[in-house]
């Protein structure tokens, strides 16, 4: 696979910029994320300036993914094009202000592309147009041009940083399962993209039924379920090399619902021996193997806390399924979801504050999020069969797989943000399930 | 001539399963071995000969169905792997393999381990009535490989299932 992380040399502050202007704590362009934001923030991004003769299609479209992004966010709304008076034809010529305030742009991006051969130089300002200054400092990316997209994702996550105060997710990748086929004859794929469904590649080839891949926080392992050998299995891949190897020391007839520690030595996971399914730690350096739920019930879909203390999981002991959390040892495990129905799924925030799961109620599904304790559950989305959520790295929104009903029913990719707004469909080349976000770059 | 000799015996067999299932749940009398068992899987030999996979699918039964989240045996699934039982230990060349399943309802890692719970009880069964454990094992598929497609009850019913392959020679 590329390595695009390698071929994206720095992010250099360039020293030939104006100083910054440090942005008054209460200024006008600020997009605190609450409940209360419904109003997206104005903004016009030009099309970036082609500094050189083979830049300008780049310049193009490096402006409409940050547009892409930002918009596709929910906080922001962009001013059209159409409605531009003033133009950016050199990236160094000062803002005429007056003009972007008549359109009440209130942010305005602007950037600039130069290419030599295969390397491309990105640069870009985001303006406070109501304040007349500039929002922090004009940065920099250098990259290859098959790199392209994500330097646009920086410079995006760069805008959304800067305007929230909080860090960005463009810059960032999904594993994935990409389906083909009728539900009885369905092909499933392991695949990564960017987090816009952009850059699709395979990384296994379609033989064996794959299940649930799951990122490393540091994005470079992802862990699966695989029947490779006839019967469900853990398997590791490293993303960089594509080269996969079936975990060992598993024991049990299947093992599945892999995740990773926050240290990426540990894995958790689901072990089922005879009727009984249980949740198993393992030291994947040693194959060293820990049983940390021992109830005669199903225990499974384990999910780390961010500092890796504690593990939420999901049991059927009490009849149904339900969400518990326990020490990440193993030992006395505690309730938390006791709403109307089922619960399963859970996946603990990049935060640490909250947990997203899956419920099932009177015949629907739902995505939803609660605090770590059980409380304030917050049902985001409800279809005929919603499942699995992943969060972005921010924490703010949610990935997760909607399959539609009947014999042609396929599934697919969407995304919701925590408050439950801005619902949309993640463009996959075929059907998708199985989201795991991966973290920022 | 011959080919219509066959027809009949399938047909006789259909008969028989149907009987056997009829009222199982409330979807009443399903075709159930009116479907390929294992998915593309060829079955060896013809439905006449007593001794034959085929017969063994068709016949006799090679799976049995639960209700939504449950891996008990009814009295008929159980009438059906009694079946099995005496199947498997008048030909005892042939080792099962038992797989399990679950309707679309559900969750991913939840349904595999609801599979497993059905596959393991039709496991245990088989074994308690006098198959040698040493013939079987199980795998359970979750819903990932339904064989009915619509999203209501009456293909739910079918897709919740532990079907019995059998195959001669060893278990892995």
């Amino acid at each position: 696979m590329k390595q695009v992380v390698a071929s994206l040399l720095a992010v250099l502050i360039m020293a030939v910029i104006a100083p910054s202007v440090v942005l008054a704590q209460n200024g006008p362009l600020r997009i605190e994320i609450t409940e209360g934001v419904i109003e997206p923030l104005p903004y016009a991004v030009p099309d970036f300036v082609a500094e050189s003769a083979g830049a300008r299609d780049m310049a193009q479209q490096i402006a409409r993914v940050v547009a892409d992004d930002l918009t596709g966010s929910g906080l922001f709304r962009e001013v059209p094009r159409e409605a531009h008076i003033s133009q950016i034809t050199s990236f160094g010529s000062p803002v005429q202000f007056a003009d972007w305030k008549a359109i009440n742009a209130q942010a305005l991006i602007t950037g600039a592309v130069s290419s030599d051969g295969n390397r491309v130089v990105v640069k870009f300002r985001v303006w406070d147009v109501f304040a007349g200054t500039e929002l922090g400092q004009g940065m920099q990316f250098a990259g290859t041009a098959d790199g392209w997209r994500r330097m646009a994702h920086k410079v995006a996550d760069q805008v959304y940083s800067r305007i929230t105060g909080e860090s960005g997710y463009f810059d960032s990748r999904v594993v994935f399962v990409s389906e083909s086929g009728p539900k009885d004859q369905r092909a499933k794929r392991l695949a990564v993209m960017d987090y816009d469904g952009a850059n699709v590649q395979y990384l296994t080839g379609g033989n064996a039924l794959v299940l649930a891949p799951r990122f490393s926080e540091d994005g470079q392992r992802v862990l699966y379920t695989s029947y490779e050998t006839g019967m469900p299995r853990v398997h590791v891949l490293e993303v960089g090399t594509v080269q996969s190897r079936i975990l060992q020391g598993q024991e049990g007839v299947m093992s599945f619902a892999p995740r990773f520690a926050p240290n990426g030595q540990t894995v958790v996971y689901s072990l089922t021996q005879g009727s009984n399914t249980d949740i198993w730690a393992m030291d994947i350096a040693t194959g060293g193997t820990r049983q940390l739920t021992s109830a005669p019930s199903i225990e499974t879909a384990p999910s780390y806390s961010p500092n890796g203390s504690q593990i939420v999981f999901e049991s059927d002991r009490s009849g149904t399924q339900q969400l518990y959390v326990m020490p990440a040892s193993g030992g006395e495990a505690r309730r938390i979801s006791f709403g109307q129905g089922r619960y399963s799924t859970p996946v603990w925030s990049p935060r640490g504050d909250m947990i997203a799961f899956t419920k099932q109620n009177a015949g629907r599904f739902h995505i939803g999020v609660m605090r770590t304790d059980g409380s304030e559950e917050r049902l985001l989305t409800a279809s005929f069969l919603d499942e699995g959520p992943t969060w972005a790295p921010n924490g703010r929104v949610i990935m997760f797989a909607r399959e539609t009903q009947g014999a042609q029913g396929s599934s697919s990719l969407y995304t919701v943000d925590i408050s439950g707004r801005n619902l949309k469909r993640v463009r996959t080349p075929e059907g998708a399930s199985d989201p795991s976000w991966g973290p920022l770059q | 001539m011959r080919l219509s000799a066959k027809l009949t015996m399938l047909m006789a067999g259909l008969a028989v399963s149907a009987c056997t299932n009829a009222n199982r749940f409330d979807n009443g009398a399903v075709d159930l071995n009116a479907a390929t068992g294992n998915a593309g899987g060829f079955v060896a030999g013809s439905a006449s000969d007593p001794s034959s996979p085929a017969y063994f699918q068709q016949t006799i039964g090679d799976r049995v169905l639960f209700a939504v989240d449950q891996s008990t045996l009814s009295p008929s699934a159980r009438a059906t792997l009694d079946g099995q039982v005496q199947w498997l230990l008048t030909n005892a060349d042939y080792n099962g393999v038992i797989e399990g399943h679950a309707d679309e309802q559900g969750t991913r890692a939840y349904n595999l381990a609801l599979g497993a719970r059905r596959a393991n009880a039709v496991m245990e069964y088989l074994i308690a009535q006098g198959v040698p454990a040493n013939r079987l094992r199980f795998v359970s598929y979750g819903k990932e490989r339904p064989i009915e497609i619509c999203s209501d009850e009456s293909c739910y019913a079918k897709n919740r299932r532990a079907v019995t392959i059998i195959s001669a020679g060893l278990t892995g």
